[in-house]
């Protein structure tokens, strides 16, 4: 029985064309890219093509407002910490609650070291921004404002540029957190207020340990890494040429299936989403209805635990996950779902669901006869169940 | 991601005994749907003799607390009331050939439902013995309190020294920072309590023999890595008539911060008998925190600078055992003040 990988937020499968790109430079152009001869200077013309891929998905003015870096972890690290040195006259953050940890602990750190004054702007049951909060708390002491544009777990989109203009007003840096919505949703970042933006490799089939920083020209910036000469000074240490060449080569496949991935993942993800709907009571779908990342479904089924859930899948061959990889392990229930207020029932039976260009029909078939049996035996077994008020659903999305 | 044994994936995908019990005369029930785990335990204990007859539960949760839920009512069932009250939850995850660490919570949860029906069917109401406090080592449940505790009551200040009082923080690592945060506060905290008061504050708590040893001059607080708190133990048990108590408080006098006092090397002269003497109450010392999780561990012989132990029962087989013996390894060479080797061996070694 094949298995099917439905957890493309999570990671991607390194698209077959990347891996040909990339292992010639493990090999045959192995030079250094900073290095004066002819080793060198192929190589170094290579990063530069890859840039310009990357500068194509972006919509960037420059190739040279990319800097690459080893993923979003970094990017967003260097982001922030570049904003608050680059403004000393500035010490607060103003970010979400819903971030991605990469955002969220660091903003944190620096609020207990005493680096930093952090605003953690609040969502509503879509998970979208509480805009009002987010106005009240922009000033002229913020030094930097960090807003995911995509949200890992449920989709939801951010409206970024808008976002932008508002931080603009009072002369903080922007930087968003686009990791999940880079390929996956159309980018320009031309004539947007845009100051900064991470990107990682993997999450667009492209290899792991590499990523992106965008940072518009003219923009302040402070290197987190210091070292060489490279990426012009912004980001040392000699570059990682078989992973920068593989994540050129994602970008530009990206950009070819952004048609397919608006359309027939789209389609995979809202036919699974309306059958689990419609053969499964009790359950709700968390995220934005209007702005949502089309490859990701998140479904909230009362009364019974995700892990739960995931366990009898995962036997079944099929890969989901309960939330983002790097919180799962803890006991916690996502601190996404908890800021969206998500229903006490549902809060802890939440099941991801995220799909690439690499799934097929039949991976949705598979879920879609699997997962009522799972959800009824588990719920049977639960001491709410019975008691519960039984709700059948719409065949349109419910969203909490 | 997963790290289950056969056992817990057989009780999670089979569960013994799930279901409601009708005629139920003894029922336990712990969790809730807000802590995303809950257990509905249900017994027919026979009257008379006190056995229990039949056993059912209903689980909300995980895989392994569904598993430990199962094991639970495999464990108890053909068993006296008294023979039921004494199954642990290490007896819970033993039953399923052990557990993640991060996932012993679902046996203890499975323990506290068994002493919630047994009060159920006394007539009396069970409280949870557990204190409310945040758990900060996931690997080995120990929480906030706790940790706070050991770090007053013997003078600790480093994270090495908390994990080894209480195995916090010896297993992944990732709340290294939150035990230094929890150190600094104690320390904060004991330099503004002795800030205020005067000296007999400390001579109060510490214990007698330390005092004896160190008769201490200004207090001062223990501050994280600042103290070398077991000097003062090494020299009371060197100087004053054994049995000396290995856990001492730090008197003031081994502060660095107080004038240097002229000290022979701790254990330079100090006579077999009273090494291994004091090699014997360290590891009596820490028994106690290794019996709290099911293991135990023995001195098996001493040769030169090698300390030869044998751990047995939950240290057998854990993943944790070679960070247990260097937590060994490392409060014995703080206590004798020279290098030591600990060397896990066999009971029969010798």
């Amino acid at each position: 029985m094949k298995a099917i990988y439905l957890d493309n937020n999570a990671t991607t499968r390194t698209d077959p064309s990347v891996v040909d790109a990339m292992l010639p430079f493990f090999t045959e152009h192995f030079g250094n890219a900073s290095s004066a001869h002819s080793f060198g200077a192929e190589v170094g013309t290579a990063v530069k093509a890859a840039r310009q891929q990357l500068q194509q998905l972006l919509g960037a003015t420059h190739d040279h407002e990319i800097i690459y870096t080893s993923g979003g972890t970094e990017s967003d690290n260097a982001a922030i910490l570049s904003a608050l040195e680059a403004l000393p006259d500035r010490n607060e953050i103003v970010t979400s609650k819903v971030e991605h940890p990469a955002i969220l602990s660091l903003c944190e750190h620096l609020e207990k070291t005493g680096r930093a004054k952090v605003h953690f702007i609040g969502v509503d049951g879509s998970g979208q921004l509480d805009i009002e909060a987010y106005r009240a708390a922009l000033s002229d002491k913020v030094a930097v404002v960090s807003l995911m544009w995509a949200n890992n777990e449920t989709g939801t989109i951010f409206p970024v540029e808008g976002l932008a203009e508002l931080a603009k007003e009072h002369g903080a840096l922007f930087h968003t957190d686009a990791v999940q919505a880079v390929g996956k949703t159309p980018i320009s970042l031309k004539d947007s207020a845009i100051d900064m933006l991470s990107l990682s490799g993997h999450k667009l089939h492209g290899p792991k340990g590499i990523g992106a920083l965008y940072v518009k020209k003219g923009a302040r910036f402070k290197p987190l890494i210091r070292g060489g000469h490279q990426e012009r000074a912004r980001r040392g240490g000699t570059e990682n040429v078989p992973a920068i060449i593989g994540l050129g080569k994602a970008a530009e496949l990206a950009l070819q299936h952004m048609a397919e991935e608006q359309g027939r993942v789209k389609e995979l993800r809202d036919r699974l989403e309306k059958a689990v709907l419609q053969r499964v009571p009790n359950c709700i779908v968390n995220g934005d209805r209007h702005d949502r990342l089309p490859n990701t479904t998140n479904i909230a089924f009362e009364y019974v635990e995700s892990e739960a859930i995931l366990l009898h899948l995962n036997r079944g061959g099929v890969a989901a996950s309960s939330g983002s990889a790097c919180t799962s392990g803890s006991m916690e229930p996502s601190h996404v779902l908890k800021a969206m207020e998500i229903p006490e029932a549902a809060l802890h039976g939440a099941v991801r669901f995220s799909f690439s260009r690499d799934n097929v029909s039949e991976d949705v078939d598979r879920v879609v006869e699997a997962l009522p049996g799972i959800v009824e035996k588990l719920r049977e077994m639960s001491p709410f169940w019975a008691d519960a008020e039984k709700k059948t659903n719409d065949s349109k999305p419910v969203f909490a | 991601m997963w790290e289950y044994s056969d056992k817990v994936q057989e009780h999670f995908f089979n569960p013994k005994n799930a279901g409601v019990l009708d005629g139920a005369n003894a029922v336990g029930e712990v969790g809730a749907l807000s802590c995303g785990d809950a257990l509905k335990l249900m017994l027919h204990i026979d009257p008379v003799t006190e056995i229990v007859l039949e056993a059912k539960f209903q689980t909300y949760g995980c895989g392994s607390s569904i598993a430990s839920s199962s094991a639970l009512t495999e464990l108890v069932i053909g068993k006296t009331l008294e023979q039921a009250r004494a199954v642990t939850n290490r007896d819970i995850a033993d039953f399923l050939g052990g557990l993640p660490p991060e996932k012993m919570h679902c046996a203890v949860m499975g323990h506290e439902a068994l002493q919630a029906a047994i009060a159920n069917f006394r007539g009396e109401v069970w409280r949870p013995e557990h204190e409310e406090a945040a758990l900060v080592c996931k690997c080995h449940g120990v929480d906030a309190r706790a940790i706070e505790r050991a770090i007053r009551d013997n003078g600790l200040s480093t994270v090495e020294q908390v994990g080894a009082f209480t195995m916090a923080g010896t297993g992944c690592t990732t709340c290294y920072e939150q035990i230094e945060d929890i150190l600094l506060r104690v320390a904060t905290e004991a330099a503004a309590a002795s800030a205020a008061s005067a000296a007999p504050q400390v001579a109060e708590i510490a214990r007698p023999e330390t005092v004896a040893a160190a008769p201490a001059p200004a207090p001062v607080a223990p501050r994280p890595g600042s103290l070398n708190l077991f000097s003062a133990a090494v020299r009371a048990a060197s100087t004053a008539p054994a049995p000396a108590k290995p856990i001492v408080r730090p008197a003031a006098e081994s502060s660095p911060l107080s004038p240097a006092s002229p000290l022979p090397p701790p254990s330079a002269g100090m006579t077999n008998l009273k090494k291994i003497r004091l090699i014997e109450e360290t590891i009596e010392d820490l028994r106690v925190y290794l019996r709290k999780d099911g293991g135990d561990c023995e001195l098996i012989d001493v040769d030169g600078s090698n300390v030869l132990v044998s751990l047995t029962g939950a240290c057998v087989g854990c993943q944790m055992a070679s960070v247990t013996v260097s937590g060994i390894q490392e409060r014995l060479m703080a206590k004798l003040g020279v290098p030591i080797r600990v060397i896990p061996v066999g009971r029969n070694a010798h």
